[in-house]
């Protein structure tokens, strides 16, 4: 994409006025999204993304500036827009002298998706549409989206870093609608991992959109969901998005060292219950979130955030480490060339508890089982956050009964987080997600075993 | 806009003179500046100048739709990305209504959408802005410190070209400065936000924002969570538009002839209390997303959803209404170049009524203040109409507010809740968002808690 040498002149004029650190991030993606809706491919997309973002530190002050233009001499107009924040400068010629690092290859790739024809992407619609509606009658709409990427990325910085990357990915999603006498219901599946077209030789797309059919159609029958404080039992896989809210934000150095986190000052402590061991893993190959390197050249890493119920680190980026004179933990990651990197999550788990999930459900009286969540959101500072039931039954007598309908669950992460009373052996990632931090979207993965929290607030309607 | 000579004006142009015979081409091609100013214990965290451009490219061809779009104005990049465009063509299905918009007559209502003094205005005056947002706002309360204190502005050109006689370009520039606030008793930390915005940073109030920051931040101290019940919800406006927001994708003629919509079929119906009345008017300079034309290149124009609870219609783009056997109502929205045309609502308005906030909560018997929802998106479904979201704010017991409340929700279903509307309150605010602010009055939600 660009030369060792063109690499190292622009690092060398991004800090010709000055500065501590300089870094070039270039990205080169092509992509290709397909929509199908009410029965017909809509249309097939192609796009291709390719420029380079430069920022330049000085003490606590970051400037960045971002261009298409791939040539030396726009590089070079864009790292000193970039240095105009090193006013002070007059550092003089500095020479910055680049070291590949070894390739860190974590996600491995069969089939790349510009080795595949439009037609078979295409058709994976078209099988999914037909499947989700041969569940009968009652399906009245089905949406499909197939999407692909390819983004190279490059990363050299004035520490003499120069790091490569690529990142494949594939995601599928299914959206139905059914409708019954008392209006309509939804259901939803997605498949998305870090790897080639093989995924969907992989797995069954068909048996993914007659899920989300069923889905939709068992909702017909729901009723609303009970409203108050009760105990509920997540399912595995369902959505590690919990942790990924309740407390995995607040692990983000940068939020910490702002002091907007419960979580501060808090290492070493116990935060949660003892059954819980939480990781952000990087290396974890082929999920959603998974990356060879971050997108500040990093490797990725395997991080364990809390050991047993005891936090034991944060997440961090190159900021953040640097200034609290810690180690990377390849959690420094950026939307796309036009945004400056943060503290971000890869993919967020807890590991497996001893117990059976068929257990858990049995020595629960009374609660609410769910079986799929959808997105979340949380206040880091004050710890509250929210996260959608999407599929969710009524526990009564240790057993599932009614379908409930939709609403948010709320909670304070810390409070939860010491309210898991149970955990269960049946380990399972969750669906793809895109996790959205002060503007910039990023793939992420999350997974959890079958558990139950003693107390959460369900926002439903009814007594 | 205009439907005059400028550079991108020109590359669309160039484009679509390239369109073979049966072929439909539209070229839609942008460009911007952008300015990020982050400000953190008065000094700048981080400055962020940065251009873009780009360029989407849609051609259809027999009732099928090609697209595609590159980060770059660049010749040889255009080649490519119009011949990917044809490419993808013979991958659609074909689809009788599929199409362009064409010319349909309907005038423009211009808007000052550039702003000379915005264009003129000195970074280091930027950074000054910023840097004294945070310095009022931590200044405002000694519980209270800020996060960040940011100034953001950009400016952009497009030009649309199509060979249905679509030809029209424009620039227009906006900024805004906002707070994030952060605030402590004990253990607990608190946090809130506040911003202003303006066609120039002459119009910034930036006394308003910083108390705003403050306030949200400290009302919620001590706050508890309620009991669960059935409760009568004032909403400030701020959560009202967001509301508006969730209400506008049953209005979507799209959604609506794909069967998505809790609307469908309903026109002359009522559906919401009469004392609620909503409009979609872009030519209302007054709106924060006030604007000339649509995401196709027609004329935005003032439509009628809902008049006294009774449905009036939907709104469309070209494609939704010539499959629902209508016209385009002027509202194809699309995300910049690298997004298709799609429909949705462009400045929402309730028409408002005659009292303050004040004067509504004193006539709640018992219920709450909604100052903030959380979880509109993973808790709210506008295919359903369940509708659950997360929610703080301050109770009202006999007409008196109360004690700060959070961690709870508030529940009920669209459908229910538009019947439910009591009272629209006089206190309209123009947010920068999508819909106009404006208190409003709803009964039997529930609220669940403890």
């Amino acid at each position: 994409m660009i030369e060792h040498e063109v690499l190292e002149r622009v690092l060398a004029t991004a800090l010709r006025k000055g500065g501590d650190f300089a870094e070039v991030y270039a990205e080169d993606k092509s992509s290709t999204s397909a929509g199908l809706d009410d029965g017909r491919v809509e249309q097939v997309s192609s796009g291709r993304d390719r420029g380079a973002g430069i920022r330049v530190v000085v003490g606590e002050t970051t400037g960045f500036a971002y261009t298409a233009d791939l040539s030396e001499a726009g590089l070079r107009a864009a790292a000193e827009a970039a240095s105009a924040v090193a006013s002070q400068g007059g550092a003089g010629t500095r020479v910055v002298s680049l070291t590949r690092s070894p390739a860190h290859v974590v996600n491995r790739i069969e089939i790349y998706p510009d080795t595949v024809g439009k037609a078979a992407k295409v058709s994976l619609l078209q099988r999914v549409d037909e499947a989700a509606r041969s569940m009968g009658g009652a399906i009245g709409q089905v949406s499909a989206g197939y999407a692909d990427s390819r983004k190279r990325i490059i990363v050299a910085n004035s520490d003499g870093l120069l790091a490569e990357d690529e990142q494949v990915r594939h995601i599928l999603r299914i959206s139905v609608v059914a409708n019954g006498d008392a209006g309509m219901q939804t259901g939803f599946e997605s498949l998305g991992h870090t790897v080639g077209f093989e995924l969907f030789d992989q797995h069954d797309v068909e048996e993914l959109a007659r899920t989300a059919a069923r889905q939709a159609i068992t909702k017909l029958r729901a009723r609303p969901a009970p409203s108050g404080a009760i105990p509920v039992v997540i399912k595995a896989g369902s959505g590690g998005v919990l942790f990924h809210e309740a407390c995995g934000h607040g692990l983000e150095a940068d939020l910490v060292s702002k002091g907007a986190s419960v979580y501060r000052g808090k290492v070493g402590e116990l935060v949660a219950s003892p059954l819980v061991t939480l990781v952000d893993d990087g290396t974890m190959a082929g999920e959603w979130g998974a990356i060879g390197i971050d997108d500040e050249g990093h490797p990725s890493q395997h991080n364990v955030l809390i050991q047993d119920g005891v936090l034991t680190d944060y997440m961090w980026d190159h900021l953040r480490a640097r200034k609290e004179g810690h180690a990377h933990s390849g959690n420094g990651r950026r939307q796309s060339y036009m945004h400056l990197p943060m503290v971000r999550m890869t993919n967020t788990y807890v590991l497996n508890g001893t117990e059976n999930a068929e257990d858990i459900i049995r020595d629960t009286p009374y609660g609410v089982y769910v079986a799929k969540l959808g997105g979340g959101s949380v206040n880091t500072a004050s710890g509250d956050f929210v996260f959608g039931m999407t599929e969710a039954y009524l526990i009564e007598n240790g057993e599932l009964t009614d379908p409930l309908r939709e609403g948010n669950l709320i909670g304070n992460g810390p409070q939860v987080l010491r309210d898991i009373d149970a955990l269960a052996n049946d380990f399972a990632m969750g669906n793809p997600g895109t996790c959205g931090k002060d503007g910039q979207g990023v793939p992420v993965g999350d997974g959890q075993p079958t558990l139950r929290v003693k107390s959460m607030t369900i926002g439903g309607t009814a007594a | 806009m205009s439907s005059g000579s400028s550079q991108l004006q020109d590359i669309a142009d160039r484009v679509i003179a390239q369109a073979a015979r049966g072929e439909q081409v539209e070229a839609y091609v942008a460009r911007g500046v952008e300015t990020d100013i982050r400000i953190y214990e008065g000094e700048v965290e981080h400055f962020v100048s940065a251009q873009s451009e780009g360029i989407g490219i849609r051609v259809i061809k027999d009732g099928r739709t090609g697209f595609a779009y590159a980060g770059t104005l660049d010749e040889s990049a255009i080649a490519s990305v119009l011949a990917q465009a044809r490419d993808n063509v013979a991958f659609g299905t074909p689809d009788e209504w599929a199409g362009l918009a064409e010319p349909d007559g309907v005038a423009v209502v211009p808007q000052e959408l550039w702003n000379e003094a915005l264009a003129a205005y000195p970074t280091a005056d930027k950074i000054a802005l910023a840097k004294e947002l945070e310095r009022l706002t931590a200044a405002s309360d000694p519980r209270v410190r800020v996060d960040d204190a940011n100034y953001s502005d950009g400016a952009g050109e497009t030009a649309v070209a199509t060979t249905t006689g679509i030809r029209v370009n424009g620039r227009e520039n906006a900024c805004y400065v906002s707070v994030s606030t952060l605030a402590d008793d004990g253990d607990e930390t608190q946090t809130g936000f506040g911003f202003s915005v303006g066609r120039s940073p002459h119009e910034f109030d930036l006394a308003k924002a910083a108390r705003e920051a403050a306030d949200r931040a400290t009302r919620l101290l001590g706050a508890i969570k309620p009991p669960s019940k059935r409760v009568t919800v004032v909403l400030d406006p701020y959560v009202t538009a967001q509301f508006l927001g969730v209400i506008s994708s049953a209005l979507n003629g799209e959604n609506v002839i794909k069967g998505r919509s809790l609307f469908a079929n309903r026109v002359g119906e009522s559906v919401a209390s009469p004392l609620f009345t909503l409009i979609d008017d872009p030519t209302n300079s007054k709106a924060y997303t006030a604007t000339d034309i649509d995401g196709e290149g027609l004329a935005a124009r003032r439509n009628s959803l809902i008049e006294a609870g009774v449905l009036q219609g939907f709104v469309h783009s070209s494609y939704s209404a010539r499959r629902a056997g209508t016209v385009s109502t002027g509202n194809s929205v699309r995300g910049g170049f690298k997004g298709t045309p799609g429909v949705g609502c462009l400045a929402m308005q309730l028409k408002p009524g005659a009292r303050t906030q004040a004067e509504l909560v004193a006539d709640v018997e018992d219920g709450v203040l909604i100052q903030m929802v959380q979880g509109l998106h993973s808790g709210v479904n506008p295919i359903s109409g369940d509708f659950s979201t997360g929610a703080s704010g301050l109770l009202i017991s006999r007409g008196q507010l109360g004690a700060p409340v959070r961690e709870f929700t508030i529940a009920s279903t669209l459908q229910r809740m538009l019947h439910d509307i009591v009272e629209v309150g006089g206190d309209v605010d123009w947010l920068p968002s999508m819909a106009a602010g404006v208190s409003l009055v709803i009964a039997d939600v529930t609220m669940s808690g403890a």
